[in-house]
Formats: structure tokens, C-alpha cells, sequence
């Protein structure tokens, strides 16, 4: 018999199952959207698990404010494009109204405060379920996820009492305040990712493929030279031929020293790699738990 | 290229992180950096070999205690297949765990020391295989090196497993003698046991056929969701979202709605990437229908010659995941192939005792990991197979009111 799905497809069915899922479970869910490939993947599996209806929810950009120019670009002319909702909610707003407190020094990043942020919007707008684009390949941590995952009226996620998830039955059923975060590629390696994106076509930002960038070289990680990112005097920027393998917060997205240009290179470099996405992020460097702590006071 | 999920069973002393740790190492899954920071754990630790087991244990408390203590997922791929395996802790009182990984996959590994043999933690886990319908089971008959790499071992152990099989269904039963430590017969063949003519572990798990797993006879597509655009273009346009529990459906097929028991044919299979002649299992689609009926959530969508199962009374195996207790005529809500409903515990038929496999009937009570036989009464019918048929219209889960927590898993008979 040839009835058969390739992996990709298993993983797109499983993962329009569990946004309908949301859809169908939740009252008010967002789309957490950062303009990185993961979430590129999510809206592209939502945009397919509705069609032809419109998105039946928003999607939301927690806005750091240290973005590199590129993904905003792509950010909104993928929104007119496909005819979404956007909400920004912006991390210099939390700093600004005395919500967050920024970090000092060197290494400073809004990656940690950006909780902040998301908790608060999640909270204005009233939002019940945040889908995001968290693979449970990407780091330790993230591999306990569930793919509903309950967070208390703090935000909290409490991964030593993680509600059993059996077969295909997601168990959204919550109490006043609380939310749920939903994950719905986190079966998905890096590799099925970018074999995705090249099996349907998806535009990306510029920024994955290979490019000359001004870089300096800190702890073992290429960092961009922009107008955000203290440096110190020994620090000498130079030019370098680099892609981004992931992307998010400027100040600690690491680049990667790469000659790929195209999806079908990336896709080739990828499959023989032998260092993790993570490697390149400098916040999770930071400690062995650092993911664990940030994800149980409420980041994604 | 497909995707097998398998689940592995054993405890730490089993060496199952070893295994696990062996798989993805000589699958060149672990990268340099993860490596990197395990070896850096194990020295701080005190641990005098890099301690594999590091890589699988995720949480802090985990790596405090030297336990795991939650299902952890692993993704590895060959150039046959790629895996994603649920790496559930071996600890008694983490059997609740072990039915959650095991739910989803494909296939299980049992691990059993060679120098115990067949022990109740065997038995346990073999049980719990086969309640959750895995089809394919490899025991792994690990440390074969401290029992001399002895054929006899092997074969007595095999036999021993073999006898426990009047009590516990796996149709497709393998058994492979190894060494973890060592990688005999994990990935390349061991030359210290010439007189073993089976295939490795990857070759099995790279080979096995798992496909014809899914039901493609019983047609059931439980409506997750309905899909109403409200647009110009697209006016009258109902769709019904929903992913193929069973058998095959096609344009023109004459179908059945479940509860209602309308009759009407389907009229289109619609997809983002255009009409589809086609689906079944484990696809998500949308059917279009010839008639306007009146479907929501929950409903099911099924051939008038093979319908399930529809009824208030279930009768099931239960598997008790919460902290407190299953109350005596407790009630509780439940989720069902996209429906919800609530039910009453109606009777306790009895418990298992699952170290001896033996049925208790005096005592009743079912606590944390206990599994036994129940029935329930629900407050509106389901529409159900058993799980032995189909492991999507034949599984739910019970929810406790007030803290939402899903607190059992049921197979219905």
C-alpha cells in the first residue's frame, strides 16, 4: 500500500492539527511572531490550517527595539501580503513606563526582558493561548515541552508538574488568569525546517543567507556591529562573509561564518553541521539552566 | 524519507542512557557543543567518564538528582528514516510518564540486564507496551560483556520474556543481545557474539514497517473545527476541518454525520495546496460536503456501513496519572476525539497488579500509576472504537474540575 506521508508532511499535519486545536479550544490566541524562520513556519502552517478563511487570530511581535532593519522589512510586507493583524508590543514601552529595568554593561541584552513585555500585552489584550515557534531539538529545556503548555496567572512554567500529554488530546482547560503557550512545531529539527521552507517555497529574510557584514568576535561568537551594541576598545570590527542562523535580539544574535546563499546551500550546510543553532545565541551561554530559569519566568 | 516514533523502556541501571547516549553518538547526533558542554558537567560533577546521560536530562532538578524525571524527546536521523524518540525515566513512580511517551510511538525498546534477567520492572514495562497497542517491540538484552557474551544467557532470558507473552499482546517481538557501553549490535554488529544472526538495533529500527499501523479500513474523521471564510469570494463555504482518524475518504464517498445521522456525500477534499483525491491517516484536511448540515466540533464523519461504536457506557483500562486518587463514583470531564463530555466513574472492575500481572479484585482503589478496568457512564454518547482498533477513536482522557489537570489516560475495550 502507498499510503504514506513523508516526514515533512506528518510534521505539517501534526502541526495544522495542533493550531486548529488552538483555534478551536481558545478564546482569544495570538501568534507570537518574531520574523525568524521559525515563526516564518508557524504563520505558513496557520495560514494552511485555515484556508481559505483568513487567520483567525492576530499575530504579535515582541519588539526588543534592537532589530536589524531587515527583519522589520520582511515583518511588514509579509503582513500586507497575507493580510494579518499585526500587534507590536515593544520592550523600549516596558523600559519607558518603568515595567522593566534594562540591563548594564557590555553584554547587556533585552532578550531576558522581552518576559516582561509579552507578559504584560498577553495581559492587555486579554490573550489565552501564545503560539509560538519553540523546537524541542533547540535546547534542553525546550525538550520537556509539551505542546500545550499551561502557565499559571504569573506566567509561570512549572516543568517538574507539566500536565501528561497523551496521543493527539491537548488539554487546554484552564482557570481565570492563566494561559496557555502552544508549540505547534516542536517536533520539528532545524534541518525539517529549512527542508520545509525550500519544499514550499517560503520567502525568508535576507539575513539567513550569506553576506558581507562588519562583525566583532566575542566569546567564540561573531556579534553584528549596530547601533546597539556596546563595545570595547579592543574589539575591532572587521569584515566577514556570514549568515544568521537564527534571528532575534541584535545584541545577541550570533552570526556564522558561511558561504550558503541560497535555501538548497543552507539546507546542504545544515545537514552536515556539527554545532547546534544555540551555539551561535549568546544568551544561552550564559548558564547550563539559562533557558530553563528565563522560560519559568514566563519566556517563550 | 518517514519518521518513526519509538519510546524506550528500562531503568537507569539498564543502561538505557547509555544506549540512548550510544545511538546518538554513533548516529553523529550529538553536536560538538552539546558534547562540549556535557563534558564540562561530568568534570564538575566529579564523574570519571563524560556521563552520556547529562544529554538527556534537561530539567536542574534532573541534573541534581542523577534522575529524569519527565519524558524527554530526541531527534536523530539516518539516511533511511528520521526518529524522534520519548525517553521516559525508569523509576517505579514514574509510570505515568512512561504511558505518556509511550502513547505516540511506533515502537519500544524494553531494556533488561543480562545478568537479572526478567525481572518485575521488565514485566512492568512489557505491560504497559502492550496496553498502549505498540505493535513492535525490541527487548534489549544489555550487558551482554559481564555475562561473557554467553549465547546461553540470551536464549534463556528470551525464553523467559517468551513466557510472559500468555499474558501480554506484542505482535512483533524481537530480541537482540548487546552491549551499549561497548556499541555491540547497537549500530555495528558485534564480533564478540558471531553466534547472533538477527540485525542490530538501527538496522531494526531503520527497517521496521510501522505504515500499515494506521487503520485504513474504518473510515472516521472527527470534525476538529469548521471552517466558515464569511468572505465575498468564498460566501457559502463550509469546510470541516479535521485530521483522518481512520480509513480512506474520497470525493463522491456517500458518508454518514455522527450524532445527527444525516446522510449526504462528500463533495470536495480541500487543502491550501489545492483539491485532493484522497486522505487517510494521519492526514489534516478539510472536507466539503454536498449538503448543508448542521456539523460543529466533535462531530464524526463516517461511512454508513462501518459507524462506530456509539454509546454513554465505556468500558476501559485506566491508567491513573494524578496525585489524588480516583474517586469512588467520582465525576469528571473528558476529552474524546475533539468532543468533550463529562462521566462518572461507575465501577472498578479490578486492578492490575502489574509486577505479577495478576488481577486484584478486592482491593479497588486506584491511585497514582495504577492501572485497572473501569466503567464509565458519559453524559452524552461517544462515538467510539476500541483502542485495539483504532488508537485515536479508541483512547481518551479524564480531566479533574477545579484544577483542569488531565488525570487519566483510558484505552476503551
Amino acid at each position: 500500500m502507498s499510503y504514506r506521508l513523508s516526514h515533512l508532511k506528518q510534521l505539517e499535519s501534526e502541526s495544522i492539527y495542533v493550531i486548529r486545536e488552538v483555534a478551536a479550544q481558545f478564546e482569544k490566541p495570538v501568534l507570537l511572531f518574531s520574523g525568524g524562520k521559525d515563526s516564518i513556519v508557524v504563520l505558513h502552517l496557520a495560514i494552511k490550517a485555515f484556508y481559505p478563511a483568513k487567520l483567525p487570530f492576530p499575530i504579535m511581535h515582541v519588539d526588543t527595539g534592537h532589530n536589524f532593519p531587515e527583519t522589520i522589512a520582511f515583518r511588514d510586507q509579509l503582513v500586507e501580503k497575507l493580510g494579518v493583524k499585526l500587534i507590536v508590543a515593544s520592550v523600549q514601552e516596558s523600559i519607558d513606563k518603568g515595567r522593566a529595568v534594562e540591563e548594564k554593561g557590555i553584554n547587556a541584552s533585552r532578550n531576558a526582558i522581552q518576559a516582561v513585555t509579552l507578559m504584560d500585552a498577553i495581559d492587555q489584550y486579554k490573550f489565552d493561548c501564545a503560539l509560538g515557534g519553540a523546537r524541542r531539538d533547540e535546547e534542553k529545556a525546550r525538550a520537556k515541552e509539551r505542546f500545550f503548555s499551561h502557565r499559571d496567572e504569573f506566567g509561570q512554567w512549572d516543568p517538574k508538574n507539566q500536565r501528561p500529554e497523551l496521543w493527539n488530546i491537548f488539554n487546554g482547560k484552564k482557570n481565570f488568569g492563566e494561559h496557555f503557550r502552544a508549540f505547534p512545531i516542536s517536533n520539528w529539527t532545524e534541518l525539517d525546517v529549512w527542508q520545509y521552507l525550500k519544499e514550499e517555497g517560503v520567502s525568508l529574510p535576507s539575513l539567513y543567507f550569506a553576506h558581507k557584514r562588519q562583525v566583532i568576535q566575542r566569546n567564540g561568537v561573531f556579534l553584528a556591529m549596530t547601533d546597539f551594541l556596546e563595545t570595547a576598545t579592543h574589539e575591532i570590527p572587521e569584515e566577514r562573509l556570514i549568515r544568521f542562523r537564527t534571528i532575534g535580539d541584535a545584541t545577541c544574535t550570533g552570526a556564522w561564518e558561511s558561504a550558503a546563499d541560497t535555501i538548497d546551500a543552507i539546507v546542504e550546510e545544515i545537514a552536515a553541521t556539527r554545532l547546534t543553532e544555540r551555539a551561535s545565541r549568546a544568551d544561552d551561554k550564559r548558564s547550563e539552566s539559562s533557558m530553563e530559569d528565563r522560560k519559568k519566568q514566563g519566556y517563550f | 524519507m518517514d519518521l518513526l516514533k519509538f519510546v524506550t523502556a528500562g531503568s537507569v541501571d539498564d543502561g538505557k542512557s547509555t544506549l540512548i547516549g550510544r545511538l546518538l553518538y554513533d548516529t553523529k547526533t550529538i553536536f560538538e557543543d552539546t558534547l562540549e558542554q556535557v563534558k564540562m558537567s561530568s568534570e564538575r560533577r566529579g564523574d570519571v567518564h563524560t556521563n552520556l546521560a547529562l544529554v538527556t536530562d534537561g530539567l536542574r532538578a534532573e541534573r541534581e538528582q542523577g534522575i529524569t524525571i519527565d519524558v524527554a524527546y530526541r531527534y536523530f536521523a539516518t539516511p533511511k528514516r528520521k526518529f524522534i524518540l520519548a525517553d521516559t525515566p525508569g523509576h517505579i513512580q514514574y509510570t505515568r510518564n512512561m504511558v505518556t511517551g509511550a502513547s505516540n510511538a511506533d515502537l519500544a525498546i524494553i531494556m533488561v540486564d543480562a545478568r537479572n534477567g526478567v525481572v518485575e520492572q521488565t514485566k512492568r514495562h512489557s505491560f504497559i507496551v502492550s496496553l498502549l497497542g505498540i505493535r513492535h517491540a525490541v527487548v534489549a538484552i544489555n550487558k551482554m560483556d559481564l555475562m561473557g557474551y554467553d549465547e546461553a544467557v540470551f536464549e534463556r532470558i528470551k525464553q523467559e520474556f517468551m513466557d510472559l507473552t500468555t499474558r501480554i499482546s506484542i505482535p512483533d517481538l524481537r530480541f537482540v543481545p548487546m552491549s551499549a557501553l561497548d556499541g555491540d549490535n547497537v549500530v555495528d554488529r558485534s564480533a564478540n557474539m558471531p553466534w547472533y544472526n538477527g540485525s542490530t538495533l538501527l538496522h531494526i529500527l531503520e527497517t521496521v514497517q510501522v505504515s500499515s499501523d494506521h487503520n485504513f479500513i474504518d473510515s472516521r474523521f472527527p470534525v476538529q473545527y469548521v471552517i466558515r471564510p464569511m468572505s465575498n469570494e468564498y460566501h457559502d463555504y463550509r469546510g470541516y476541518a479535521g485530521r483522518v482518524a481512520g480509513g480512506i475518504f474520497r470525493p463522491g464517498d456517500e458518508v454518514v454525520v455522527l450524532p445527527s445521522g444525516f446522510s449526504t456525500k462528500i463533495k470536495a477534499i480541500d487543502s491550501y495546496n489545492g483539491p485532493l483525491q484522497e486522505a487517510f491517516p494521519p492526514m489534516s484536511v478539510t472536507l466539503i460536503l454536498e449538503d448543508n448540515i448542521d456539523i460543529s466540533r466533535g462531530d464524526m464523519i463516517v461511512k454508513p456501513n462501518n459507524q462506530p461504536d456509539t454509546s454513554q457506557d465505556v468500558d476501559a483500562m485506566i491508567c491513573w496519572l494524578g496525585d489524588r486518587p480516583m474517586q469512588p463514583n467520582g465525576k469528571y470531564l473528558l476529552m474524546h476525539a475533539n468532543a468533550d463530555a463529562r462521566c462518572m466513574v461507575k465501577d472498578v472492575i479490578y486492578k492490575m497488579d502489574i509486577n505479577t500481572l495478576h488481577r486484584i479484585e478486592d482491593d479497588k482503589a486506584i491511585n497514582m500509576n495504577d492501572i485497572g478496568r473501569v466503567r464509565l457512564r458519559t453524559t452524552r454518547p461517544l462515538f467510539k472504537d476500541a483502542y485495539t482498533k483504532n488508537r485515536i477513536t479508541g483512547s481518551l482522557i479524564l480531566i479533574e474540575e477545579g484544577t483542569n489537570n488531565t488525570v487519566a489516560a483510558c484505552m476503551i475495550l
